[in-house]
This record gives structure tokens, sequence and C-alpha cells, in this order.
């Protein structure tokens, strides 16, 4: 905490705090590089005494043998169409939620945003089991549509809380001054807002993202039959299988390299606007 | 909405419009319907089993009897109910504290560094952040195996003797396992919703306290914290909420071959009673109690909100 603040002036003081910035990111992101290191690895150099850091001598042959299994692309079309649809409803009913309580005055606003906060208190645990028997009630067990509408639920508060802040952050005046220009109050909204608040939905669309391509505990409850697998159970479902040998780290490895692929660079991808989305969505809390 | 115009929207601050109009509700309704569905009727089924006798029998079919409190009386009269929620109250707040001290330190050196190493330390901390869990825990269950683990090996190689050592055995380095990868997990998203509460603290104001003499504890407590505490509050309210039903990672390493008894958090042992035992009513209970206990710990927060919003 002392020297963050002596930056400015003190040169030497500034290069020690970056050799610890370096220092803490290596740290950070060495369980990532140990994965794919051991991924790239043959479970021959993997259960030697001596572990080997950088991947020499290693090939894409435990990515082949994953993916030979065939169980992979059907869990990754499942894990897709589930993300894909909370993403795109999730976004829009959050949307909308968030225009209404940074918007309007209106009778139970402070009761939603009360209730909002407080959904995000419920013990997931405690619920699927409830939800089980709901969904096999309606028939949407193994189903995307079971599934996403129980995604969408938990992601929907935190997603309006987040755009909440957004949708205040763009002043009122300005949609006002358009609407005094001749802009109905819809095309003011779509030509001055909404552009405004691009890196809110795209922040808010990561945020849902994750939490749908991530979700492990509901997908092992809904999702029963093994050809309607999500990847994380996939993934489960892999290690399992390798348990019941000598765990093949390799193969482990590789297998959670291909789950965790697209996440990361999806990720890296909107890197820069999520930052600038969180630091705007961070000022109005 | 044609109906605002300026004249309205000036006057709408001092008078609160007295005509019913009905776009804001018809804004809320889709989430409102969401939530109902899929979260308000499971709320409403759990906590009319937890005062119900549901177990196999009802499951197939047996219509439940209703008890009253005696789930909760029998629940809270088990020492291992207690045990259970010690462990995870105890868990959870050594988590959050160590996630929101350690996210505060790495988003003051994010602020503090230059712009290409403030990338890299973004960058890794978006690696850690954006890696599912399932993967995370079999990275970690790897890296602390207990034959070939690199912990293991670098422990031994440090002149200690940790050949073939089983972190998950007992459970304190089972906690301790299971502390270093809910931190790695959760400090990005504290750093970063810290550091951009720290990018809106002007210079100005920093220059101006170091010119007053004002050191840099000093500035920190004096300003940065003051400062940045909107953000602060929630995301240690979120740590505290997740951190409460953490459940994934304790399941994955009970999975990996931890004795379970002696090592169940609340979202576990609500998972093994529903589950495992297919005592419904008890599973129900306990959730209800971890919502009391959820609210209680947050209801300081939920105060603070309501003074704003009024």
């Amino acid at each position: 905490m002392n020297r963050p603040m002596t930056r400015r002036r003190i040169r030497p003081g500034r290069a020690l705090l970056s050799a610890l910035a370096i220092l803490v990111a290596a740290a950070w992101a060495f369980p990532v590089y140990w994965m794919l290191n051991s991924a790239l690895l043959p479970n021959s150099v993997l259960t030697s005494t001596t572990p080997r850091f950088w991947p020499a001598g290693g090939s894409l042959d435990n990515f082949t043998a994953v993916l030979s299994q065939g169980s992979f692309v059907p869990a990754l079309g499942m894990s897709t169409a589930i993300t894909l649809t909370t993403v795109a409803v999730c976004l829009l009913f959050a949307f909308l939620a968030a225009l209404a309580i940074s918007r309007f005055r209106f009778r139970g606003r402070t009761s939603f945003v009360l209730a909002v906060l407080f959904i995000q208190m419920l013990p997931a645990e405690g619920m699927f089991i409830a939800q089980y028997k709901m969904m096999s009630t309606l028939n949407l067990l193994n189903s995307v549509i079971g599934v996403s509408i129980i995604y969408i639920a938990a992601v929907v508060p935190f997603t309006i809380w987040m755009l909440r802040g957004f949708v205040a952050g763009v002043p009122a005046d300005l949609e006002e001054a358009a609407m005094v220009d001749g802009c109905s109050r819809t095309q003011a909204f779509f030509r001055i807002t909404f552009p405004l608040l691009a890196p809110g939905l795209v922040a808010s669309g990561v945020y849902a993202f994750l939490q749908a391509w991530n979700e492990f505990t509901v997908a092992l409850v809904i999702l029963q039959k093994d050809e309607y697998r999500t990847l994380p159970l996939w993934l489960r479902g892999f290690v399992q299988a390798s348990a019941t040998r000598e765990t093949d780290w390799g193969q482990v490895m590789a297998a959670s390299t291909l789950v965790a692929v697209p996440v990361i660079i999806f990720f890296l991808i909107v890197q820069g606007r999520l930052t600038s989305g969180l630091v705007a969505g961070a000022v109005k809390g | 909405m044609p109906a605002s115009s300026t004249a309205t929207a000036a006057t709408r601050a001092i008078t609160r419009p007295r005509r019913f109009r009905p776009a804001p509700y018809l804004l809320v309704i889709p989430s409102i319907a969401v939530l109902a569905f899929a979260l308000g009727y499971p709320l409403y089924w759990q906590i009319l089993t937890s005062l119900q006798k549901f177990g196999l029998a009802q499951q197939f079919g047996k219509p439940p009897a209703f008890v009253g409190l005696d789930n909760y009386r029998q629940l809270f009269s088990d020492p291992q109910t207690w045990a259970v929620v010690g462990r995870s109250i105890a868990f959870c707040l050594a988590n959050a504290a160590i996630t929101v001290i350690l996210g505060v330190l790495i988003a003051l050196l994010m602020n503090a560094v230059g712009k290409v190493t403030r990338l890299i330390l973004q960058i890794s901390m978006l690696l850690a952040w954006a890696m599912p869990v399932i993967a995370v825990m079999t990275v970690w269950i790897w890296v602390f195996d207990w034959r070939r683990g690199l912990v293991n090996w670098l422990l031994t190689n440090l002149g200690l003797d940790f050949t073939n050592h089983n972190w998950l055995e007992q459970p304190l380095s089972f906690y301790l396992v299971a502390t270093v990868i809910v931190v790695w997990m959760s400090v990005p998203f504290v750093a970063f919703s810290i550091y951009a509460g720290l990018t809106q603290i002007s210079e100005e104001i920093m220059e101006a306290a170091a010119l007053d003499g004002a050191g840099s504890i000093k500035r920190f407590f004096a300003i940065i914290v003051p400062m940045i505490r909107p953000v602060l509050m929630i995301v240690a309210l979120l740590q505290v909420i997740w951190d409460l039903r953490v459940f994934a990672q304790i399941r994955m390493l009970q999975d990996a071959g931890a004795p379970t008894a002696s090592t169940d958090l609340l979202g576990t042992y609500i998972y093994r009673l529903g589950v495992g035992s297919s005592d419904f009513a008890m599973a129900s209970a306990l959730s209800i109690f971890v919502l009391l206990l959820t609210l209680a710990l947050s209801s300081f927060y939920v105060f603070h909100l309501m003074k704003e919003d009024s």
C-alpha cells in the first residue's frame, strides 16, 4: 500500500513495482500455462519423477486422442446452443428492465431493485431438486430450452444490476435534447443512448456468456443423457472415465484446454471493451 | 412515449407523475416472468418442502405430511449441522477477506505501473478469470496431485519431504488447497472492479493531498478507500455470498479423494442430503437457513442501499 503512491516521482520504486507486477502476472497465469504444457507432453514424460517445464518434445497427440473419441463436437454444439440462447435472451430482458429502473420512476421500483439484489442470494444448490421436478413435468429435461431458462434466470439479476449503471451513466438530457430537435422518444433512444450503451452490453454479454458456458451443477441435474452433455459435463465425464485406470493427465489436460480455449479467446478479444465497460459500470455501483 | 418532453422532465423532479404509465411495467415483465418461473416457484417449493416430511417415499408419489418446524428442530439438534455451518462461515469469511485484500493490492499495482506492464498483468488476470471452473479444478488437482504433482515435487526439492503427501486427506490442508483455488479464481473480478474505481479518482486530488503532506498510507485510507467505497462494498458482499455457497470446487476436490464427512461445506452438505440421502425436506430446510444466513451477512449493505435509494 505504501509503494503505489510514491511511484510518480521515484523511478527505482516504479521499476520495482513493474517487476512485482510481472511476478504476480506470471504466478496468476502459471496454472493456465501448466495446463497447456501438460496437454502437449506425452504421458511418459508427465509420469517421470522430474516435471518438464516447457513442452520440448511435445505433440498434439493428446488432443488427437481426445478428439478421436467423437464426443467433443456434440458437447461443443450443445454448449454453443445453450450459451447463445442465454446471452441473447438475457441481454434483451435485462436491458429492458435496466431501462425501466433507470429511466422511469414507478410504483414498485425500489421493491424490484431490492428483489433483484435479493435473488442473488438464493442458494442455487438447494433449488435444483425443485427445478428438476419442474422441468421433468414440462418435458424439458435434456433440452436446450430447459437449461437455458434456468441460466437466464440465474444471470438476469446481475445483468440488470450491471446495465442499470450504464443506462444511468448516459444522461437523460442527451435524449431530451434530441427530442427537442424533433426526434421521438424511441428515435432519441436508438440514435443517442443505444450507441453509448454498447460497452455495457458487451460487458454484460461477456458475463452471461461465461456463466452459461462454465455452469456445471444445473447442467448435471437437467441434462441426464450423455448425448446432451455440455462441455463441463463432458470434461467431468472424461476425468471420471480416466480415473478408473491410472489418470492420463496428458489427455485430461488436453480436454481441459479444449473446454477453456474458446472462452479464453473470446475473453481476450473483448478484453479492452470489457475493462472500459467495467470502469463505466463501477462508477454507478 | 412521446408524451414526455423537457417540460415534463423538469417537473418530474418536483411532482411525481400522477398518470399511470404502463411502459416501465411492460419493460420489467419479461425479467419478472423468467425469474418467477425458474426461481420463484422452486423457492416456494423449497419453503413448502422444508415444512413437510419429504423423503424417498414422497418422491414416488406418497403425499407429504405437514410437520411444521420439525425439520429445522431435527436439523439443528444435529452437531454435524453446526460443524458444517461453522466451517462454512469460517471458510467464507477467510476466503472473501483474502480475495478482497489481494484484489485491492493488485488493483493498486495495476494503477501504479506503466501501460505495457499493466496490460500483461490484466491479460494474466483475464486468463484466470476466463477459465471454466471444471478446467480450473482439473489443473489444480493435477498441480496438487499426491504422486506426480508439481507442488510436492517443488517442496521436496526445497528440502521438505513432501513425497507422496496427500493434500486432500486432512481437512485443514484440504481447505488450504480449496482456498488457494477459490482465491485464484476470484481475485481477477475484484482487481478489475477496484481498478475501475481507482481510475475515477482524479490525479489532482492525490497530488493536492501529497502536497499537504499526507503520507501514502494516510492517502490510501483517507482518499482512496472512501472514493472506491461503493465498488469495494458491492464486491465484498458478492464475494461473501459466492464463497458461502461454494460448491463445484469442494465437490471436485472431494471427488479427487477427500473424506467427505469432515470436508463438507454448506453447498455440498445440502447436495448430499438432497441427492445422496433423498431427504429433500432436510435439504430444503438447510437451504432456507443458508438463505437467512446470507441475508443476515449482507443486511448491512441492503440497509445502506435503501438509505441511498429513498
